[in-house]
């Protein structure tokens, strides 16, 4: 094997490797890639197909949280299955009834609810899921803002933060929730942020906070972020795109704030 | 109106032209998410019975969108041509769908009907046919558009070569844009999708690519894949724009959640043209469609994801594209759940849009949270390109680092190149071996030290040597 050299085009060019991370100059034999560079992306699929598939361990969850200065709640969006989580997205915006009166004893009216959501990848949430919530708890209370629990939901889309917060009449929702996985990353997690929420808010009125993870955004950048984007949504009133001028009117540092865009989650769906 | 067929003594009812299709679709997770499905595969073969037994002339009595609602509704309304109609105006789907596979039907008789057939037509034909069916009917439609390369000649088949950054940096986009042309990628077009829709960010894409294009001498388009009104802001400023990109879909609706409407597209037609950078009637637009579009805008009036992509290509051939292609697996497993429904819409849709006289090509690709591996995209590729499929999308190592989605790999293309025996663009097949890097059979050869040093004398890389 070790005669057995790939044609390797990029010989004689500027290292263009350092230039992307795109997959480029793998080498090939004839239309076919060295094995290594084949495996090497299966086993980034797998990874991914992992993420997506798996369940997120509660227990152990739980145990990495730890003690909190609030409560933890568990949730569960309508659809049942990962399988019909996959295929029905409305039924992963929708609360289980057992949910509704499970969250029902949770103290209502506070600022903030954090909510903790497999999303697409339980991957996230088990790698990151713990340690981001931590943070943002921690910067929170600090900063003199009430929490009313944290809820661990399962089979969540990033709107049933909007039930979850109207039950619990919160003032503002944190959805951390596992983004769509990509080959490169796996684990990574987004944050979604949304001033009132309440069932059927378009996704254009969150704020969102994407590619939080190790060699992403680092946890306490965003966990710094959010608590700012909180106070700043309680201030004006508002959140998504609109929050960026109404931050604009208050104060010229607010606004620097908002270079986190307005959620776009719909775009995902369409043709690029 | 409604319509009825008997299985095995079981009388099945369908209310309206739009039930009937939706319900006689192979299977697919849209439908199911729009909750208009066939219950199961009795009844659905209950309505491709139906269907097949219906007169090809319902679909211009009974529309399926109103056109008093609907300005894509208007506009296929407006361009049936009766005339090119009447050579299959009395049969039913089934006996069109018989009409197509007969060997005296060819090119001739498939180019002579194009504005007779309606999206609907074609639709409904589609879903009482076969995979071997869809190919065996498009191979035979040979559309041919050209600019500096001509794409679509049968036999062949092109490529795009799409360079995205997650960021847009310009030396990234090079870097990914040489590696596809070292692997002979991008006789269709050099195309970009932006990660920005900035009018600076746009104009400075489109002018690194035609730099790169004129500096190497390549005969084939670039383009950036950013909105229409930018791409008209940056005709405005004199950018080097080949090709005006749109995302397009099959209801007005769903195009304005694109921010788009049929005279926007005009507009943008006329300004690309009046920059007279293509060869008279050059084709100058080029545009993406996919199932499930409508529907995740809430713009599909309850018909098929299936119907509504066709109705898309009634909007692209208005505006005589050089390059359509359907993003096929782009859109996630609630629309198509695995490889198998993947691989089913990708050759209806280049099906559809051959009949309809479109340029078709394909970006054969998955999602993560798809039921779908490579192999299925070898399965479709393969298919596709039996099929006569005129392009496809390749992307370094199958990987798109800006989307996040897998596409073909450049490698792929080389695969289909010397073992389907299917050359690119006759321009391109020309240039790839002036400079020398296939030899004359088409095999790829290693990069001759000229193209290189032509390469690494792009300022933007040339920088970062040092």
């Amino acid at each position: 094997m070790a005669d057995l050299k790939a044609d390797r085009p990029g010989e004689g060019l500027p290292d263009l490797r350092r230039m992307t991370e795109a997959r480029i100059l793998l080498g090939r034999f004839g239309a076919g890639l060295p094995t290594r560079a084949v495996q090497s992306f299966q086993l980034d699929h797998a990874r991914a197909r992992q993420a997506v598939w798996s369940e997120v361990d509660r227990a152990a969850l739980r145990n990495e949280l730890g003690e909190l200065t609030v409560e933890i709640a568990e949730a569960h969006s309508m659809a049942s299955t990962r399988e019909e989580f996959v295929r029905r997205p409305d039924l992963g915006r929708r609360l289980s009834p057992d949910s509704i009166s499970g969250l029902g004893k949770l103290p209502r009216g506070r600022d903030v609810v954090i909510v903790l959501g497999d999303g697409l990848s339980a991957s996230a949430v088990t790698t990151n899921g713990a340690a981001v919530t931590r943070a943002v708890l921690e910067r929170l209370d600090a900063a003199s803002m009430s929490v009313s629990a944290v809820v661990l939901a399962a089979q969540a889309r990033v709107a049933l933060a909007d039930p979850i917060g109207e039950l619990l009449e919160a003032r503002v929702a944190i959805m951390l929730i596992g983004e769509r996985p990509g080959l490169s990353a796996a684990d990574s997690l987004g944050a979604y942020l949304t001033y009132g929420p309440k069932s059927g808010t378009p996704d254009s009125r969150r704020n969102c906070i994407s590619n939080i993870r190790r060699g992403g955004l680092a946890i306490d950048e965003a966990a710094d972020s959010m608590t700012a984007l909180v106070a700043l949504m309680l201030k004006t009133g508002i959140s998504g795109v609109g929050l960026q001028s109404a931050a604009s009117n208050l104060l010229p540092e607010d606004a620097k704030l908002i270079g986190l865009s307005p959620a776009a989650i719909g775009s995902k769906t369409e043709p690029h | 109106m409604s319509y009825t067929s008997t299985v095995g003594g079981t009388l099945y009812r369908f209310s309206d032209l739009k039930q009937l299709m939706a319900k006689a679709t192979p299977q697919r997770s849209g439908d199911e998410l729009a909750g208009i499905a066939a219950e199961g595969p009795v009844e659905r073969l209950a309505a491709q019975m139906a269907l097949a037994d219906l007169p090809l002339k319902t679909f211009l009595a009974e529309e399926l969108i109103p056109s008093d609602d609907d300005e894509v509704s208007r506009l296929i309304a407006s361009r049936h041509d009766p005339k090119a109609f009447g050579s299959v105006a009395s049969q039913t789907v089934g006996e069109f769908r018989e009409w197509l596979l007969k060997p005296e039907t060819t090119q001739a008789e498939l180019e002579a009907i194009t504005f007779g057939l309606t999206p609907e037509m074609v639709a409904a034909v589609s879903k009482i046919m076969r995979l071997q069916d869809l190919i065996a009917v498009a191979a035979k439609r040979e559309v041919v558009t050209h600019f500096r390369s001509t794409v679509g000649l049968r036999g062949r088949l092109s490529t795009r070569n799409q360079p995205n950054h997650p960021t847009d940096e310009s030396r990234g986009i090079l870097a990914s844009a040489i590696d596809g042309l070292l692997m002979g990628s991008g006789d269709a077009v050099i195309g970009v999708n932006p990660a920005t829709d900035s009018l600076a960010d746009y104009i400075r894409i489109v002018e690194l690519l035609d730099d790169l294009r004129a500096r190497l001498a390549v005969p084939t388009q670039t383009c950036c894949l950013g909105h229409v009104t930018t791409a008209i802001a940056a005709i405005a400023a004199r950018a080097p724009v080949d090709l005006v990109f749109q995302s397009i879909a099959g209801s007005q609706k769903a195009n304005e959640g694109f921010g788009i409407t049929l005279a926007l597209l005009a507009e943008a037609h006329d300004a690309v043209r009046s920059l007279g950078r293509g060869p008279a009637n050059a084709n100058l637009m080029y545009f993406e469609t996919g199932q499930g579009a409508a529907l995740s805008a809430d713009a599909h009036f309850g018909v098929d994801q299936q119907t509504m992509e066709a109705r898309a290509y009634a909007v692209a051939r208005e505006f005589r594209p050089l390059l359509v292609n359907t993003v096929v697996g782009f859109i996630g497993p609630e629309y198509l759940f695995d490889g198998k429904q993947i691989i089913r819409a990708g050759l209806e849709d280049h099906f559809c849009g051959k009949l309809l006289g479109l340029p078709m090509g394909v970006d054969v690709c998955y999602t993560n949270h798809a039921d779908a591996d490579q192999d299925d995209m070898d399965t479709l590729l393969t298919l596709l390109c039996a099929a006569n499929v005129n392009f496809v999308i390749t992307v370094p190592g199958a990987d798109d680092v800006m989307l996040n989605y897998q596409s073909l790999a450049h490698h792929d293309a080389v695969f289909c190149r010397e073992t389907l025996r299917r050359p690119p663009a006759p321009e391109f097949e020309q240039w790839l071996v002036e400079v020398g890097l296939t030899d004359a059979s088409g095999t790829l050869l290693p990069p001759p030290l000229r193209l290189i040093e032509g390469m690494a004398s792009v300022p933007l890389l040339g920088a970062a040597h040092g």
